[in-house]
């Protein structure tokens, strides 16, 4: 607790911004990246649900109206992939190089140059992937998952673009995940022990483990695909003494630690907002830690759950199916943690509580089908259908987009110094979880009908619940242009100025310095009781 | 009409209580879909208890608990006693469902014994049926009208679900599907079965069934494999033994019938006319998913045959023939010969070297594809 | 938990941006590489590979030399020190996962898909109906396609670079005591020998490898043999050539007196990394060669 920071090893730009287009570009700031990555996250959140609304406006009605089924397929394959690696993912670091450094009286991030370069490297990535939709034979068109032969034979000059674009944003996650970790390992101020650091913390350092345990596996999973592709190796070709199937193995080795690299955070941040507006302490805060443990630690014996009707012997199909199942027991746990903590709590419901809250409750939801999904029996008639499309957007739209947009709206007056406007972000709430549900909900029943996802059309007896699942889609679209509009109207310093704690019930580190938060906090550690 | 949405939302909603409605997962018609069909409505049930519960805790607290009416927060935050309670309680329930659903499975996973075997071979985009005990084979399209699926016609009752030579089972006896593929990942599905295999080039993965009811039973391919994946359906129709005895003993005769027919039609040649109105239908109903009715295909994906490539060259007619006849490997472009007779493959090729002003002038007759094919 | 002292928060550097820029021209260019090569097309896909190459390499000339005049300005300390290393090992542990997806691919084909397509577990059908002819065996010298090659034994030249690499670990390792113990000599000369054996493990796996393709018919393209050979040890002989500079450029920093026998992170990592090297290649050469 004795040492401050050496004043005279910093040159003069430490001291107040620089300015002009330079202070973006060659930033080490670790506030400046964060932000560049919510911009980014945001921006790309919108490209990928501009692609949704071509999916659902062709959905909308049987018969084949608006694009080509090639093109459909571009666009399913492209807003899977946008989504997870251009908004999610990006969202979540963004919020770790603003949140991290702050909750535990770090100066900055451990590593900020290399902060940098893993953000810059984003913005050329999807340049490559979104750049391959106007090339010649167009963009991917096999699905996020990029599944062999149909990506390496069939796949046309996409696949490259594809497998590079995939490579370089690995390699920005994979530094971003090391800075983190480091970060954590290394930064936290005299006191803070690994059980005193906020759950968003903690969440994160598995998070960052998860990362950089699995974004090379995608990667030695994509070169295969190039070299089979480009360079005549049969890794996915019988012929050869391959099997198509092995892609799927090291693909979802990676693919499902992935899904819970996208929802770990978001149980970090709802562990922030439920305590802070119900005026009371997180409950069982070991018991959450050693549940996002063990989450992470299964996640990497259930891969094979995305794969129950690929052939696999029944002793596989068994095995898969018992340690999915078990997952339900530690999430499970948070779950109830959260309603404890609210149990007898002080609650108000200001705008992050209440995203915090319809994420518990939707997330659950999608927890349950994907408990259904995990039953090998049943999964072999809801695989592939819009029964998983469901599950899935109620996890990743209800679940993770939700916990960020109460992240946003939690932190959003420390960031800019101003009070977001409430009125219409309640509007935004609602509209959205109203929306939501009428976009996500019925695709449980169409699955279940029997409608198969990724196709451009389908049997008459789907116009119905298609139609409804279209007009929530557009309504939840529009209602994001609200949300655009509130993070504007804040980021450009309208309305009311915030106070260093604008909520009540709030604790940690971020909430002692002023908001904004100057461009350079704690020079001096923070002292922790 | 414009309340129909409106309807379907009511009625989903109500879904739990009308499990039956055409919005759930099928009953199927075999012994397997019904404990399949059961076992997804206790899983789902489960988590609607769960859901009550754990939703209903919360509105509780969201109601009693609000800062006006409880203005100071108790400030307990750990209790090992539910903390273990609401570990070991929920294993326990995760322990009941696993156990229906591994004797299940098991039985789901065993093709012993079966009485037919059928090969069933996914290619892009239709199914190839061959039946082990007899000498009979077919391929299985998409049988829909593109008009319809242009918006040009009025969609029919089965749209998207019809083929043109649906698959025929025997009941009450144990069928053994072998399922692969030869081009890309496909899966065959039939929901009443509740089967869905996926069709993995190279390897052939098993699965049965044994339906009781006769009847025509629908389902769609269910992996995502290329352009028309979704135009890709299963239609099985299962008969009475007798009936299903008789079919095939007929489906037999007919077919070796027709191979015959084939060598001797060898020495026949057709007229420019009749290729191209043969030439016309084979096109249109096997090429022009891939390289478009108008012969243009699809920029960097499917090479144009109009105007350009092999079916304008002077000096490319055996090339051609080989190409339509043995396919581009490591392409999605097929090896047609096993699929079309000789006579249709002349009649196609004459058309792609005749149609949309190739006007090349070449006829091909069947006798010319036999070469190729015997070299 | 580390005492918080000074910490240095480097000014904003152009750097970081460059490598992105080198990145985002590689990715692109070497995907309209493969895209051109394979339609014999002609193309500015190679070119724009290189310069993205060169930009990266001017970027790393660039970062290292405002890294090293920071170093050798005293501006970093025991916690930076620290973040490198942690940094460094994690590195370390994310190249491990990359190798672990080719050893898993290894394993599948081995152990799963060969045995398969030989009619093993639920796939007795799958060799009777689909490849009657084919017998499983390891290594897979008759493919079911009827691709025939050699296997590569493990005698000889993989015996021998196996020698070469474990010497050179101990070697890298006296080089590093040497610098911490402050013995110029030692330091030099083992880590010259080290740089030496790197080179001619290098230089024989060359050889193998015209040797695999003249001799053996064991190509890149023959198999699912072929393929786990040659990525793996392909892999692996790249990250023996990125050593190989490190060590060079070590060497260079060395000779100008860089680094103190308390103050090395960089040699440090760069003898890290060419034990996970020589790591890997244990592995490498039990499960491919002699298993
Ligand atoms: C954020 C992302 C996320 C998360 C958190 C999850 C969580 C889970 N997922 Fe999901 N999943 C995806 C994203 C995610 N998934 C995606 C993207 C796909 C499709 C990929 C593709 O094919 O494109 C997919 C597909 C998928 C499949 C494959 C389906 C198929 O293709 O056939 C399966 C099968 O087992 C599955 C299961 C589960 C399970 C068991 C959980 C569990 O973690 C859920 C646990 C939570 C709960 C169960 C609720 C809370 C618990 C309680 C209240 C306790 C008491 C409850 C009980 C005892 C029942 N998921
Ligand atoms: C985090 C990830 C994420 C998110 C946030 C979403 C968000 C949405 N997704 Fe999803 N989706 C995936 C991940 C995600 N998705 C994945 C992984 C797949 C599988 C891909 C595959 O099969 O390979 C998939 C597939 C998928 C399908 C299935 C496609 C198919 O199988 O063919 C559909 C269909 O409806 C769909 C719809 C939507 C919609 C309507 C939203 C909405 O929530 C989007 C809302 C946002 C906006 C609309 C943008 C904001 C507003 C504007 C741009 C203003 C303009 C608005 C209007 C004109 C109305 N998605
Ligand atoms: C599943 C898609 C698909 C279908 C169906 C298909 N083709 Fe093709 N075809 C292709 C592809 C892809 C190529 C390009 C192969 C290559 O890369 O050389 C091709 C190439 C060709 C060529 C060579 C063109 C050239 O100039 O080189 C001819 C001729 C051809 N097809 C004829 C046919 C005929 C006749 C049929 C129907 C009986 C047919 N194709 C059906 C995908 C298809
Ligand atoms: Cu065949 Cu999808
Ligand atoms: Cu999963």
């Amino acid at each position: 607790m004795s040492t401050a920071v050496d004043a005279t090893h910093h040159d003069a730009h430490h001291d107040h911004k620089p300015s002009g287009i330079g202070r973006w570009l060659f930033t080490t700031n670790h506030k400046d990246i964060g932000t560049l990555y919510l911009w980014f996250s945001l921006i790309m959140f919108f490209v990928g649900g501009a692609m949704a609304m071509v999916i659902r406006a062709e959905l909308f009605q049987p018969g084949l109206q608006l694009v080509e089924p090639h093109f459909f397929n571009q666009m399913t394959t492209v807003h899977g992939l946008v989504m997870i690696f251009g908004a999610v993912m990006p969202a979540f670091v963004g919020l770790a190089n603003w949140m991290i450094p702050m909750m535990i009286g770090a100066p900055d991030m451990a590593l900020p140059r290399m902060n940098n370069w893993s953000f810059w490297i984003l913005p050329f990535a999807f340049c490559i992937l979104l750049g391959s939709l106007f090339s010649a034979g167009g963009g991917p068109a096999f699905g996020w998952t990029a599944y062999a032969p149909l990506s390496t034979q069939y796949g046309g000059d996409s696949t490259a673009y594809f497998v590079f674009s995939v490579h370089i944003m690995g390699i920005s996650s994979i530094m971003g995940a090391i800075n983190v970790i480091v970060t954590v390992l290394n930064m936290r101020a005299p006191g803070m022990t690994l059980m005193k650091m906020p759950m968003f913390v903690w969440t994160w350092l598995i998070t960052a483990f998860l990362l950089i345990a699995v974004m090379p596996v995608l990667a030695g999973a994509v070169t295969m695909l190039l070299t089979d592709t480009y360079f005549g190796t049969s890794f996915f070709d019988a012929a050869g003494g391959g099997d198509p199937v092995m892609y799927q193995h090291i693909f979802w080795f990676f693919g499902h630690p992935e899904v819970y690299i996208m929802i770990l955070p978001s149980f970090g941040i709802v562990s922030a907002i439920i305590p802070a507006f119900a005026r009371k302490k997180l409950f069982g805060y070991s018991s959450m830690v050693y549940a996002t443990a063990a989450i992470a630690l299964l996640s990497f014996l259930v891969w094979a759950h995305h794969m129950f009707t690929t052939g696999m012997p029944v002793f596989a199909e068994l095995f898969f199916m018992y340690c999915t199942m078990i997952i339900a027991v530690p999430t499970g746990v948070k779950i109830f943690n959260w309603v404890a903590t609210m149990w007898r709590g002080s609650l108000t419901f200001e705008t992050p509580m209440l995203f915090a809250l319809a994420f518990v409750i939707l997330f659950t939801i999608g927890g349950f089908s994907g408990l259904m999904l995990a039953i090998t029996p049943a999964d072999f008639q809801y695989h592939d259908t819009y029964f998983v499309v469901a599950h899935f957007h109620y996890v990743l739209v209800t679940g993770a987009v939700f916990s960020i947009m109460a992240a946003a709206y939690y932190w959003l007056p420390k960031w800019s110094g101003y009070m977001y406007d409430t009125t219409l972000s309640k509007v935004h709430f609602w509209l959205s979880v109203i929306s939501v549900n009428i976009l996500f909900f019925p695709m449980h029943f169409a699955g279940l009908a029997g409608m198969p996802r990724r196709i451009p059309d389908y049997a008459t007896q789907f116009a119905d619940v298609n139609q409804i699942t279209s007009i929530g889609g557009f309504a939840f679209g529009l209602s994001q242009l609200v949300f655009l509009w509130v993070v504007i109207k804040c980021a450009q310093k309208k309305g009311e100025k915030a106070d260093s704690k604008p909520w009540e019930g709030a604790e940690g580190f971020e909430w002692s310095v002023p908001s904004p938060a100057p461009y350079h906090t704690f020079e001096k550690p923070p002292k922790v009781e | 009409m414009k309340m129909k949405p409106l309807w379907t939302l009511l009625v989903m909603l109500s879904l739990p209580a009308s499990a039956e409605s055409q919005l759930n997962l099928t009953k199927g018609v075999t012994e397997v879909s019904n404990r399949v069909y059961d076992l997804h409505m206790t899983i789902f049930y489960i988590c609607c208890v769960i859901g009550v519960v754990v939703f209903g805790l919360m509105f509780i607290s969201m109601i009693r608990h609000r800062k006006s009416k409880n203005p100071k927060p108790a400030n307990f935050h750990e209790n090992v006693k539910v903390e273990i309670a609401w570990t070991i309680i929920p294993l326990l329930i995760l322990v009941g469902m696993a156990i229906p659903a591994t004797t299940t499975l098991i039985a789901m996973e065993d093709t012993s014994d079966a009485d037919v075997t059928i090969q069933v071979t996914g290619s892009q985009w239709k199914w190839h049926y061959k039946y082990f005990e007899n000498d009979v084979e077919f391929f299985s399209r998409l049988a829909t009208q593109q008009e319809q699926i242009n918006n040009k016609f009025d969609k029919s009752e089965n749209y998207l679900l019809e083929v043109d030579r649906p698959l025929v089972i025997p009941t009450g006896q144990k069928v053994r599907f072998l399922v692969t593929s030869d081009d890309v990942i496909h899966s065959w599905w039939v929901p009443d079965f509740a089967i869905k295999k996926d069709a993995n080039p190279g390897f052939i993965n098993e699965t049965w069934t044994k339906v009781d009811e006769p009847g025509v039973y629908r389902g769609q391919c269910a992996e995502l494999c290329g352009k028309d994946h979704g135009f890709m359906p299963v239609v099985v129709i299962a008969k009475e033994p007798a009936e299903y005895e008789k079919w095939i003993t007929e489906i037999e005769a007919e077919q070796e019938a027709a191979r015959q027919r084939e060598q001797e039609l060898l020495s026949m040649e057709m007229s420019k006319d009749e290729l191209m109105d043969l030439g016309e239908k084979v096109y249109n109903s096997t090429c022009a998913a891939c390289h478009q009715p108008n012969g243009q295909g699809v920029n960097g994906v499917f090479p144009a045959l109009a105007g350009s490539g092999v079916a304008v060259d002077p000096d490319g007619t055996s090339k051609h023939i080989d190409i339509v006849v043995n396919g581009v490997s490591g392409t999605a472009m097929q090896a047609f010969g096993e699929q079309l007779s000789m006579q249709e493959l002349a009649a196609v090729i004459t058309y792609e070297r005749n149609a949309w002003g190739n006007d090349t002038g070449d006829l091909i007759q069947a006798a010319d594809i036999n070469e190729v094919m015997n070299q | 938990m580390s005492e918080q002292q000074s910490y240095y928060v480097p000014a904003s550097s152009p750097w970081p941006i460059i490598g992105a820029l080198g990145l985002g021209l590689i990715a692109w260019g070497a995907s309209t590489t493969v895209i051109q090569a394979s339609a014999e097309q002609d193309g500015h896909g190679s070119t724009v590979l290189f310069a993205g190459i060169g930009v990266i390499v001017f970027m790393l000339f660039g970062w290292f030399r405002d890294q090293i005049n920071e170093s050798t300005k005293g501006l970093h300390n025991e916690q930076l020190n620290t973040s490198y290393k942690q940094a460094m090992s994690w590195f370390i542990f994310s190249e491990v996962m990359f190798f672990a997806a080719f050893f898993g691919a290894l394993f599948y084909a081995r152990v799963i898909a060969v045995q398969w397509l030989g009619g093993d577990s639920n796939n007795a059908m799958t060799n009777e109906v689909l490849w009657p002819e084919f017998v499983a065996h390891w290594p897979l010298v008759n493919t079911p396609g009827g691709t025939e090659t050699q296997a590569m034994g493990w005698y000889g030249l993989p015996a021998i670079n196996t020698i070469i690499l474990l010497i050179s670990s101990v070697t890298c390792h006296f080089a590093h005591t040497g610098l911490e113990q402050g013995k110029r000599k030692q330091l030099t000369g083992m880590l010259g020998v080290t740089i030496i054996l790197g080179l001619i493990f290098l230089y024989l796996q060359g050889a193998e490898y015209v040797h695999a393709y003249e001799e053996l018919g064991l190509t890149l393209d023959s198999g699912i043999y072929g393929n786990t050979f040659y990525m793996l040890t392909g892999f692996h002989g790249l990250h023996v050539t990125l050593g190989t500079v490190m060590l060079i450029i070590m060497f260079l920093r060395v000779l100008k007196g860089h680094f103190t026998p308390d103050n090395h992170f960089a040699f440090q990592a760069t003898s890290w990394y060419w034990h996970f090297v020589d790591v890997v290649w244990l592995c490498l050469f039990v499960v491919v060669y002699v298993l």
